[in-house]
C-alpha cells in the first residue's frame, strides 16, 4: 500500500512525469499545440493574404530583411511567404486534420469493436474478418486507392485516414472488452438487469479506454505523417490548405538549387510534432499497461 | 498442408474477385479519361468516337465483365496514356521495385539484427539505449522526408551521390538490375537506405525484444551452465530461436515494403512501379491503376501464403492444417 491514497488520474500523471524524456515530449507538443492554436494570432504575416505579400522577396533567406524593414527569420517560399508564419498555418492545418480523422475513427473503431466483443457470433467474425483483411494492407496502399478514387480536398483526406483508422481501434476495443465482459463486475451489472446500453457504455467501456488511449495517441501521429506524405505526393490537401506534407513538397524543386529552408524547416515542425506524440505514446505504455504496475 | 494451401488458394481468389470488383467500380468513378485524351478543340462525334472505342460508353457491369474475362487470360487492358498492355507497362517497372524493395530489406536485416541484439545483450549501456532512442526515431521520420535530407545532404552539398534516377542498368537473367556496376549502386545507395529505415527500427525492436525475453529462458541458462562461450550462446542458442518471428515479419513486411516504395520511387525518381501508379492516378489511367492494383494484392496473398506455409517449416509447433480448421 502507498502511504498516500491516489486516484487513478493522479497515478498515471505522476509516473508520467517521472520519465524526463516523456516530459520532455509533453512540453514541446503542448509549445506546438500552442502555436498551432494561435497561428492566426502570434503569426508575423497571414500568408495566404495576397496583400501581404511581396513577389520581390521570393526565395529570401533565413534572416533576411525585407524593403518594409520585417524580417523573414526562416526565409521566405516561391510566393514571397514568411516560411515562420506558413509553418503555423501548416501545423493547425496538419494537426487538425491527424485530430479530426482520429477521433472520427475511434468513434467508428470503438463502435464496431464493442459491438463485435459484445455481441459475439456472426456480427464479431463480419466485423473482424473486415479488420484482418484490411490490416493485410498496408495503410498508405489504402489510402492511396481511396484518393483516387474520391480526388483532393479536406474532407477526403479526412475520409482516407478514418478508413485507414478504423480497423486498429475496433480490433484494440475488441481484445479488451473480450477480456473485460469475463469480469464479475460486468456478471454483476448484468444480474442487476441493467440495460445493454448501460453495460457497454458504463461499465465495460470505461475499462478498456487504457490501451485505446495508448493506440490513439500513436495513431494521431501516424495519421499526421500519412497526410503530409499524401500531401507531398500530391494527393492529399489541396493549395488552398497547405498542410506541412504540401509546404515540403513546394520546397522539393527548390532543395536541388540549394535553397533548403523552403523543404527543411517545415520538415522540422513535422518531425517535431511526431517525434513528441510517439513520446508521450511510449511513456502512456508504460503507464498503462497493467502489468508493469506493482 | 495441401488441403491448407487449396483452402487458401480459394479464399484468396475470393478476396482478389471483391477486391476488383470495389477497384474497379472505384476507379471507373473517377473522371473521364476522354477529356485527358482528346484535344479541346475535339468535336462531339470525335469524343464519341473515342468513347466507343475505349468501350466506354457501355454499362458499368459490362465494362467489369469484359475486364474479368480479359484479366482471366491475363489481359489487364490498356493503358489510356501509352497505348500498350497495362500489365506490361507494369512489369517493366516491377523489377526497379523488386530490386529496391530487396536491398531495402537486406540493409534492414544486416544491420538491424546485430543492433537489436547488442541491445537486448545490454538494454541498460549508453550504446543500447542509444540504439532504441535511433529506432523510435526511425518510425517517426517521415519516410518521404528523410529521402529529401539525404538528397540535400549527399547530392546538393557534398555532390557525393545523383539525387535521382536509377543510373545505367545491367542485364542479369534477363533482368536489367542497378547494383551491379559502380554507378547503379551510387544510384541505388540513397533511396534504398531511406526505405530500409523503417523496417530496419522494427527489426531492431523484434531483435531486442526476443533476446531480452530468451535470454531469461532456462535453455540459455543450460547452456551456460555447460560453460559454452557467450559467444556460442548467444550466436547459436538466442539467435536460432529469436530467428522464427523475425523471418515471418520480415516476410509479411516485404508487401508493405513495396508499397511504401511508391513514396520513396516518387523522391529519387525512381522508375518503378510505385512512381508509375501515382503518374497514372494523376493521368487518370484507369487501365494501369487496376492492373496495379491487381498485381499488388496477389502479390500480397502470395507473400501471405509463403511466410504461413514457411513459418510451419520452421517452427515444428506449428501445425497450420489443424490450426485452419
Amino acid at each position: 500500500m502507498m502511504p498516500t491514497e491516489q486516484t487513478p488520474f493522479e497515478r498515471v500523471v505522476s509516473d508520467f512525469a517521472a520519465s524526463r524524456i516523456a516530459l520532455f515530449g509533453a512540453a514541446l507538443l503542448a509549445l506546438i499545440l500552442f502555436v498551432a492554436v494561435l497561428a492566426p494570432l502570434i503569426a508575423p504575416q497571414d500568408p495566404y493574404d495576397l496583400a501581404q505579400l511581396d513577389v520581390m522577396d521570393s526565395r529570401l533567406a533565413p534572416g533576411s530583411v525585407a524593403a518594409t524593414g520585417k524580417t523573414y527569420w526562416l526565409g521566405t517560399d516561391d510566393q514571397g511567404r514568411d516560411m515562420l508564419s506558413g509553418i503555423f498555418y501548416g501545423l493547425r492545418i496538419s494537426i487538425g486534420v491527424g485530430v479530426a480523422s482520429t477521433l472520427a475513427a475511434l468513434a467508428i473503431g470503438l463502435s464496431l469493436g464493442l459491438a463485435a466483443a459484445y455481441f459475439g457470433g456472426r456480427i464479431d467474425s463480419l466485423i473482424m474478418r473486415i479488420v484482418d483483411i484490411q490490416l493485410a494492407f498496408p495503410s498508405i496502399l489504402i489510402a492511396l486507392i481511396l484518393l483516387a478514387l474520391l480526388g483532393q480536398g479536406v474532407g477526403k483526406i479526412v475520409i482516407a485516414l478514418v478508413a485507414v483508422q478504423w480497423a486498429y481501434y475496433a480490433r484494440t476495443v475488441r481484445a479488451a472488452a473480450l477480456a473485460e465482459r469475463k469480469k464479475e463486475y460486468i456478471e454483476a451489472a448484468t444480474c442487476l438487469a441493467l440495460s445493454h446500453a448501460r453495460i457497454v457504455f458504463r461499465h465495460l467501456l470505461p475499462n478498456c479506454l487504457p490501451p485505446l488511449i495508448v493506440v490513439a495517441t500513436v495513431q494521431v501521429a501516424a495519421a499526421i505523417t500519412l497526410e503530409a506524405t499524401l500531401s507531398f505526393l500530391g494527393l492529399g490537401l489541396p493549395i488552398t490548405e497547405p498542410s506541412l506534407g504540401l509546404l515540403i513538397s513546394n520546397g522539393f524543386t527548390y532543395l536541388l538549387s540549394g535553397k533548403y529552408w523552403i523543404s527543411v524547416f517545415p520538415g522540422v515542425a513535422l518531425l517535431a510534432t511526431i517525434v513528441s506524440i510517439n513520446l508521450i505514446a511510449d511513456r502512456l505504455r508504460d503507464v498503462l499497461n497493467p502489468r508493469l504496475q506493482q | 498442408m495441401l488441403v491448407y494451401i487449396i483452402r487458401r488458394l480459394m479464399q484468396s481468389a475470393l478476396v482478389l474477385l471483391v477486391m476488383s470488383l470495389l477497384v474497379f467500380a472505384g476507379v471507373y468513378a473517377i473522371g473521364n479519361p476522354v477529356d485527358m485524351l482528346i484535344s479541346p478543340q475535339a468535336d462531339q462525334a470525335e469524343i464519341a468516337r473515342l468513347t466507343a472505342a475505349l468501350g466506354l460508353d457501355r454499362p458499368l457491369w459490362q465494362q467489369y465483365w469484359a475486364f474479368l474475362r480479359q484479366a482471366a487470360i491475363g489481359d489487364l487492358g490498356q493503358s489510356f496514356a501509352f497505348n500498350v498492355p497495362a500489365i506490361q507497362l507494369i512489369f517493366e517497372r516491377m523489377p526497379a521495385t523488386l530490386e529496391l524493395a530487396t536491398v531495402a530489406m537486406l540493409i534492414a536485416i544486416v544491420l538491424g539484427i546485430p543492433l537489436g541484439l547488442w541491445a537486448g545483450l545490454k538494454p541498460d549501456s549508453v550504446a543500447g539505449k542509444t540504439i532504441m532512442t535511433g529506432s523510435i526515431l526511425g518510425f517517426s521520420l517521415p519516410t518521404f522526408w528523410v529521402g529529401l535530407m539525404l538528397i540535400m545532404v549527399f547530392s546538393v552539398w557534398l555532390g557525393w551521390l545523383p539525387s535521382g534516377g536509377r543510373g545505367p542498368t545491367i542485364e542479369l537473367l534477363g533482368v536489367s538490375v542497378s547494383f551491379l556496376s559502380r554507378e547503379g549502386l551510387a544510384h541505388l545507395v540513397m533511396p534504398a537506405t531511406t526505405l530500409a529505415l523503417f523496417k530496419l527500427s522494427l527489426v531492431i525492436r523484434l531483435t531486442r525484444a526476443g533476446t531480452r525475453e530468451a535470454l531469461l529462458q532456462d535453455y540459455v541458462k543450460f547452456a551456460r551452465a555447460k560453460g559454452l562461450s557467450n559467444a556460442r550462446v548467444v550466436g547459436v542458442h538466442v539467435l536460432k530461436n529469436i530467428l522464427i518471428p523475425i523471418v515471418t515479419v520480415i516476410g509479411l513486411e516485404f508487401g508493405s515494403v513495396i508499397a511504401f516504395a511508391v513514396v520513396t520511387e516518387s523522391v529519387f525518381a525512381w522508375p518503378g512501379m510505385g512512381k508509375l501508379l501515382i503518374e497514372s492516378i494523376n493521368a487518370l489511367d484507369r487501365p494501369v491503376i487496376v492492373a496495379y492494383l491487381c498485381i499488388i494484392v496477389t502479390l500480397f496473398i502470395f507473400i501471405n501464403l509463403v511466410v504461413d506455409v514457411v513459418y510451419s517449416l520452421l517452427d515444428p509447433r506449428v501445425r497450420i492444417g489443424e490450426a485452419s480448421a
